[in-house]
């Protein structure tokens, strides 16, 4: 069976990262597994954890009062859900169900936010790579915004 | 390829075998030729297709249909003319001028990786690229479409699809904008599948379609996965009269779209596509 360390050190997210920062990781880490429907977490509540996608499928939701769940992204296999472990009141912004049979390890927000406090390297070279991933969500969704499927104005 | 009709102004009447349900707001036609040695043409050229008294419209061809024998044209009701197209029924007539236009590099590509990206009705021109693909499959190396459509009902050619990626390894990743609870697949912009298929990003053609706003982040995202932008193709659109390069119509920059187009590689219009008036 593969150590926790080895998993994430094959992750892509962790991709060439320094064995030090990788011990501090493990020591937050567990393995998760989640079956298709289930929710991994629901809006507004508590956010503790961050999870690092091995395997399967899982869709972002929105619930609008009164109206059907849309889904608004999914997240899949080499990717990772939440960043509202890092942000206070640390509250998950939307829900996140497994579409499929989703294996992940799931790091406590809590613990990782201690370490960065103590070795701002650490915390530095985690947030660099939270951060591209933010930003290409957040431009995501200004594509999904623009409607780009829609009627064209101009022709 | 020559258009059906000598004088390429003059429509020929053709006579619609079919209608085809796509989509809520999409259908294809399937129009039976005069002579099936008339319905040659090269993917990525389109007709003009005229409802008798309402007006016509450029329309890509979508696939040759192994019914008629003629052409298929794959048609997104948007306004007066395509919602006159979508009233006509099988047995009817409507004129057709063409095919026009400059197509694909189905030729370029050859012993090349090939990534299609298409966006709603923009597969609709790309099918015949993958038809040809599928028929010489081994003429080209990986090749990946990247589908994407606003919501799952919209999503085109279904059957297809499995076709291409059953048979013939073709990679297929479909999204779609916004999804519910009774869609599986994924949730997302067309760009983000570009990192789930794999191909050599230096012996790769690109060919994009679909809305200008979309082909413009899907070339920045194949530019930041290192395909050179010569070897990347987007099919342009603009509103068309003649499609015969007489009325200027189409202008875009120093081109005419419906003869130097609708496909153009990349660099070509690229300094015309970053003027805001044009
Ligand atoms: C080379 C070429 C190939 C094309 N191939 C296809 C094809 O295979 N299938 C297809 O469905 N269309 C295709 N089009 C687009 C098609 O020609 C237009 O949708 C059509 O001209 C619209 O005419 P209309 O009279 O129905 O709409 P109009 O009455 O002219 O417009 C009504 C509304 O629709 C909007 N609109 C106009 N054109 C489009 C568009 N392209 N997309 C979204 N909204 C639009 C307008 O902004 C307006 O708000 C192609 C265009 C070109 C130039
Ligand atoms: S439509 Fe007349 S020049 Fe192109």
């Amino acid at each position: 069976m593969k150590s926790l360390e080895s998993i994430l050190a094959n992750h892509p997210f962790f991709e060439d990262l320094k064995k030090e920062f990788l011990e501090l990781i493990t020591g937050c880490a567990s393995n998760v597994c989640f079956k298709a429907g289930e929710f991994i977490h629901r809006q507004h509540a508590d956010a503790d954890r961050f999870y690092v996608i091995r395997q399967g499928k899982v869709a972002l939701e929105l619930c609008p009062p009164g109206r059907n769940p849309i889904t608004l992204q999914t997240v899949n296999e080499g990717e990772i859900l939440g960043w509202a472990w890092l942000v206070p009141p640390y509250h998950w912004h939307c829900d996140a169900q497994a579409v499929e049979l989703t294996r992940a390890i799931a790091l406590d927000g809590k613990c990782l936010r201690k370490k960065c406090q103590e070795d701002h390297d650490f915390g530095f070279e985690l947030l660099s790579r939270i951060l591209p991933i933010l930003g290409q969500r957040m431009e995501a969704t200004q594509i999904q915004l623009l409607d780009i499927y829609g009627s064209q104005q101009k022709n | 390829m020559n258009p059906i009709n000598s004088d390429p102004v003059v429509p020929e009447l053709l006579k619609i075998h079919r209608v085809i349900r796509e989509a809520e707001d999409t259908f294809t036609l399937d129009l039976l030729p005069p002579d099936k040695t008339q319905s040659e043409y090269s993917p990525g050229q389109f007709n003009m297709l005229y409802a008798f008294g309402v007006g016509d419209v450029p329309i890509s061809i979508s696939g040759r249909s192994s019914q008629s024998g003629g052409w298929l044209h794959t048609i997104r009701e948007v306004g007066t003319v395509t919602r006159a197209l979508h009233r006509l029924k099988k047995g009817q007539t409507i004129g057709v001028r063409g095919p026009f236009g400059k197509g694909w590099p189905v030729d370029l590509a050859k012993g090349k990786d090939v990534v299609i990206l298409a966006g709603g009705i923009g597969l609709a021109p790309l099918r015949p690229v993958l038809e040809q693909i599928q028929s010489h499959r081994d003429h080209y190396g990986n090749v990946s479409l990247l589908y994407g459509a606003r919501m799952p009902d919209g999503l085109l050619f279904s059957q297809d699809r499995e076709t291409w990626r059953g048979r013939n390894g073709i990679q297929v990743k479909v999204t779609v904008d916004t999804g519910d609870r009774d869609w599986r697949g994924n949730v997302g912009v067309v760009t983000h599948l570009i990192d789930r298929v794999k191909f050599d990003s230096l012996q790769t053609i690109a060919m994009v379609c679909g809305p200008e706003v979309m082909m413009r982040y899907s070339v920045r995202e194949l530019q930041r996965f290192g395909v050179p932008t010569n070897q990347i193709f987007i099919s342009m659109e603009r509103n068309m009269k003649c499609a015969v390069g007489f009325c200027g119509h189409c202008q875009f920059g120093p081109s005419f779209i419906c003869k130097d187009g609708p496909v153009f590689d990349y660099p070509s219009i690229q300094p015309f596509l970053e003027v805001r008036e044009l």
